[in-house]
């Protein structure tokens, strides 16, 4: 018991030190916008930015790993690198492994309609979503009055609201802005009413990931999401990438 | 296993046998009213009528139930004009298109059992009315329809079969029918295996109710055709 609780000791004092200066982040490369690789081999994106914004305000040096998604935790565990920051959602399965900071986003939920839609006009209206999905237990548990349409894909969803076969449609900002709002097809079509992010229907959104030995780590990488939204610069790196602030409900 | 998640939906279940029931039968109905004046036509002349009843049937029988479903709710909703129409009316709702999808799909394959079951009623039967002294309208109506729908019931109770699976495709296009109901078991539990089973064995019982029904009247309407051995 004692060696034990030596090594752990021991472990974590390495991680302070390794914090004290610099850390090694596992980012990936293949998931635009938030993480995709340059021609040069350079990585770069949303997750990116916010990591460097996050070491900065933690005052340490970043140095990005590339990772496969595959091998992203067991890198984590070897000590490859001492986080990860790579668009992971926080589910109670990782925690079982590794040890999460609080969000540094959620993608939120969002109504799209016709513009000049409203969500007090919402009730008797015909709403569509995917079938099965998070967004569907979200309008039968808050809005029981409207009409659900279930379709198989989120294509579908947009068909239908182009045709006018439904009024509005539920589902996750970030995809509905690039894949409908942003493109052509999207003209005439916004986001109205407010950003949705509840726990109970949408999870907890993704989060910096830590060894679980490494719990000053993990504080210090909360602090720096708050720290980074209060200064301002999450909402430029924001901006950068999105329309809407995808951090999603405090 | 996990079947009480099924029973727990149950009503979904009885709602989507519901549709299932509501549209196999509306379309079949509809496409046997096609089917009847188109079959006799396709049947006893080779007119322009024929030929156009012929193009109809060709173009449903070579496509995919699911090609023209796709067809009539996406495809047709896309053109502004169509829109603008009165037909929208019908054509945004999704039941609409799926009823007119399957009414015609069933109408074509409907025309060509027709028009096959008249021309196997046999010539006698026919000279015979004819010779007691009937008008060619009396003929048709006494003799050659009820002889050929008698000799049509086998392979229409296919028909019937194939239509009830076919209407599986109405749940690409938003409805609950019983297999968009195990579809969103699949998707909500993740319960591929009971959803899915649940799902085929209330389209097997339904089946077996047609298939039944079918060999009843078949004893009933072609007993007299019966080879005894």
């Amino acid at each position: 018991m004692k060696k034990i609780l030596l090594a752990a000791t021991a472990m974590s004092s390495i991680a302070l030190s390794a914090q004290a200066d610099s850390v090694n982040i596992c980012v990936e490369g293949a998931y635009p916008p938030f993480s995709s690789t340059e021609a040069s081999g350079e990585v770069v994106g949303f997750d990116i930015d916010i990591a460097n914004a996050l070491a900065a305000a933690m005052g340490v040096e970043a140095t990005m790993v590339k990772t496969d998604w595959d091998g992203i935790i067991p890198a984590l565990l070897e000590g490859k690198c001492d986080a990860i920051i790579a668009s992971m959602s926080i589910t109670d399965e990782r925690k079982q492994v590794i040890d999460f900071s609080a969000k540094y986003y959620n993608s939120p939920a969002g109504f799209i309609g016709a513009a000049g839609m409203a969500v007090d006009a919402l009730d008797g209206k015909v709403v569509g979503v995917q079938r099965g999905t998070i967004h569907q237990d979200f309008m039968e548990g808050e809005y029981p009055n409207v009409e659900l349409r279930l379709y198989g894909s989120q294509d579908e969803v947009y068909l239908d609201l182009q045709a006018g076969r439904i009024d509005a449609a539920m589902g996750d900002s970030i995809a509905m802005d690039d894949g409908f709002i942003s493109t052509d097809a999207g003209e005439g079509f916004a986001f109205f009413g407010e950003m949705y992010s509840v726990p109970k229907y949408h999870g907890e959104g993704a989060g910096v990931g830590v060894r679980q030995a490494d719990t000053e780590l993990r504080d210090a990488f909360s602090a720096a999401v708050l720290a980074i939204r209060a200064s301002g610069e999450y909402a430029a790196i924001n901006d950068k990438y999105f329309d809407i602030d995808i951090y999603g409900g405090e | 296993m996990r079947f009480d998640l099924v029973l727990d939906n149950w009503h979904l279940f009885a709602g989507g046998m519901w549709m299932t029931l509501q549209l196999t039968m509306l379309s079949l109905l509809i496409g046997f009213c096609i089917a009847l004046p188109f079959g006799m036509i396709r049947a006893k002349s080779n007119g322009i009528g024929s030929k156009l009843i012929n193009a109809y049937v060709y173009a449903f029988r070579g496509t995919p139930l699911l090609v023209q479903l796709y067809l009539i709710y996406y495809g047709l909703s896309q053109f502004e004009w169509v829109r603008d129409s009165f037909a929208w009316v019908v054509l945004r709702e999704a039941w609409w298109c799926a009823l007119i999808a399957f009414s015609l799909n069933s109408g074509a394959y409907a025309t060509e059992i027709i028009r096959g079951a008249v021309q196997s009623v046999p010539a006698g039967e026919l000279e015979a009315a004819k010779s007691l002294g009937m008008s060619p309208f009396k003929v048709n109506r006494l003799v050659l329809i009820p002889s050929a729908l008698r000799r049509a019931l086998p392979q229409y109770g296919n028909e019937v079969v194939f239509m009830l699976h076919g209407s599986v495709v109405a749940s690409v296009i938003t409805i609950q029918d019983i297999l968009g109901v195990g579809r969103t078991l699949n998707a909500r539990y993740y319960l591929a295996y009971e959803g899915f089973l649940t799902a085929a064995a209330l389209y097997m019982a339904l089946a077996f109710v047609v298939v039944f029904a079918f060999r009843q009247l078949e004893k009933r309407y072609l007993g007299h055709l019966k080879i005894s051995r």
